[in-house]
């Protein structure tokens, strides 16, 4: 029985969604990999973070909460992979967000633009609250984020988000 | 098994977080006094220790009880037994630092050797990390074309970073502004050594130049050689800004000379060499002549003063009015070691190592034409140059200086000695 008819049986309007094989797998190499190569030419392409925002939509629209805890923790680390972090790092981070994403996409309507902005600022804070907490007290680096920054980046990745997210709605397949 | 399925996602998001964070703490080292050590001895120490240290702890309360209020037959003898063994061991002391002293300074004089870039592999940039937080870059170079870890890549203007993982046909790039990354850093000014470090923001930072040293904004920085990846000499930046903080040391941001943001090729270092001077045929020299043949030259002296004896007139020491007495730029017989390393003549060492392949002079930017030898013959011509004087013991530095290439101010070598 899954999750979402445990807690909505009383909320038909509420829609689960799945995605084919060749979407869950190729977006995810596609979207990092564009996220890898494009900064060479756009530095400040940068500053997106395509991994969190497709483990943010793939959560939501599958409200599931383990496939949600899954796609984050597959996304995060692949992006471990490319750095020379050690893996887990983004992991745990998208994990984390993943879980929470799919949480409150079946408690709240994350159809609409202003909420889908609204979440995906709240979960880019979760994020890279998560991921200063790991650096400086798993790994005893001394981070200090810059908060201004952070915030123009939680903004350009909410504005991403809203296009990009309109964009992948025509791959969802109606469970 | 009820419990599990009634908390099921619970379940699967604790698997999947403890086993990222086992994952994580396998492989993360934390730095402590005693060096690097895996977080998960640390957290498996921590969590044993607190027994451990609570047994020890009144295990030796009591033995201390014993030892130091019960037990204390024969201690007025044994401190006089200590207090001579003491003395002996200050002077063993005194004399140890004497030997270790020398043993530096014939270190200095007879294993003083220079790095130069002898080949380097073009490579273009495909592609980053993809995250603010890691300063990498791929490259499409691999093991195939010889590329191994930890060799150094530049660009004609000057350092990038180091290989930090190779592949087949693509290599993972430490960029120098990671907060990971560390250059062996000298301040072309002041001859000041430190170390470039990358901060979070993807900045660099020069490390542990002391407050009290004058460094300015517009300081050249170099490498240093100290780090055995880059080759002394390669242009690191330029300081953009000191704050004197309270700490004992400056906070000196660097602009580097690259642009690390816009890079689409890069060149790695693939093979460089250590030259020991060649010194045949010179006769006995001196070992301040050796030392004054690597070192910075002394600053400029006015016409016919003598820069080893200010307030002398040239004549009196031998050497011409307004000489530097040996740069290694005027000595080229002596280190030049190949005809094309010779024949490479007053250009910046990074725009040689621009030139692609073989043979490029990284580590002498004041290079400068040597009358009779350097710029023709080639090593065979170097006894000639110098061979055919009497075997009289000379000063080595008697030609006229030439300004260094980078730059740099000059700088005695006492003076630099002394740091």
């Amino acid at each position: 029985m899954r999750a979402t008819d445990l807690s909505y049986t009383s909320r038909e309007q509420v829609e689960v969604y799945r995605f084919s094989w060749i979407v869950s797998i190729g977006l995810p190499l596609l979207m990092v990999g564009l996220q890898a190569y494009v900064p060479v030419r756009l530095h400040y392409f940068g500053v997106f973070d395509f991994g969190l925002l497709l483990t943010i939509f793939f959560a939501v629209s599958r409200r599931s909460q383990v496939s949600g805890t899954l796609t984050g923790a597959a996304i995060g680390m692949l992006q471990d992979g490319l750095t020379h972090s050690p893996f887990g790092l983004f992991g745990i981070a998208k994990t984390l967000v993943g879980y929470g994403a799919s949480s409150i996409g079946i408690r709240i309507d994350v159809e609409n633009p202003g909420s889908r902005f609204l979440l995906t600022f709240f979960f880019y804070g979760v994020h890279q609250a998560v991921f200063l907490a790991i650096q400086r007290e798993l790994m005893g680096q001394q981070i200090h984020l810059n908060p201004g920054h952070e915030a123009g980046a939680a903004v350009a990745n909410s504005l991403m988000a809203v296009f990009l997210f309109a964009l992948l709605n025509r791959f969802k397949i109606r469970d | 098994m009820n419990i599990f399925s009634r908390h099921k996602n619970t379940v699967v998001l604790a698997t999947v977080l403890l086993a990222q964070f086992l994952a994580l703490a396998v492989q993360v080292k934390r730095q402590t006094a005693d060096g690097p050590v895996r977080v998960i001895r640390l957290l498996a120490v921590s969590a044993i220790s607190p027994f451990e240290r609570l047994f020890i702890y009144s295990g030796s309360n009591i033995r201390g009880i014993w030892a130091n209020y019960i037990d204390l037959r024969n201690v007025r003898h044994d401190n006089l037994r200590l207090k001579a063994e003491s003395e002996q061991m200050r002077l063993d002391r005194a004399r140890e630092q004497e030997d270790a002293r020398q043993a530096r300074r014939l270190q200095a004089l007879l294993e003083f050797k220079e790095q130069w870039i002898d080949k380097t592999v073009a490579a273009q940039v495909i592609g980053t990390s993809g995250m603010e937080t890691s300063r990498l870059l791929y490259i499409d170079k691999g093991s195939k074309d010889g590329i191994k870890a930890d060799m150094a890549v530049i660009t004609p203007n000057g350092v990038v970073g180091k290989i930090l993982a190779v592949y087949g046909d693509t290599s993972q790039v430490l960029m120098i502004n990671d907060p990971t990354s560390g250059v062996g850093a000298t301040l072309v000014n002041s001859r000041l050594q430190g170390i470039a470090k990358g901060t979070p923001e993807g900045e660099i930072q020069l490390n542990y130049i002391m407050s009290d040293e004058p460094v300015q904004a517009g300081d050249m920085l170099i490498t240093s050689g100290g780090d055995h990846v880059f080759p002394k000499g390669l242009t690191i930046g330029s300081v953009a800004k000191v704050n004197t903080g309270r700490s004992l040391f400056l906070e000196i941001k660097v602009k580097p000379i690259v642009e690390l943001n816009r890079l689409e090729e890069v060149l790695v270092i693939t093979e460089q060499k250590l030259r020991a001077p060649d010194t045949t045929g010179l006769g006995p020299i001196r070992a301040s002549d050796i030392l004054a043949q690597h070192l910075p030259g002394v600053p400029q002296t006015p016409a016919g003063m003598d820069p080893l004896h200010p307030g002398q007139p040239a004549a009196q020491s031998g050497t011409q009015p307004g000489t530097q007495p040996g740069t290694p730029a005027q000595n080229a017989p002596t280190v030049g070691g190949t005809a094309k390393a010779a024949a490479t003549t007053a250009k910046p060492a990074t725009a040689q190592a621009g030139t692609n392949t073989t043979n490029s002079q990284a580590t002498k930017p004041q290079t400068t034409k040597q009358p009779t030898a350097g710029t023709t013959a080639g090593p065979t011509a170097a006894p000639k140059a110098t061979g055919s004087k009497p075997a009289t013991p000379k000063p080595i530095a008697t030609k006229p200086a030439s300004p260094n290439a980078d730059g740099a101010k000059p700088k005695s070598a006492a003076s630099e000695g002394a740091r």
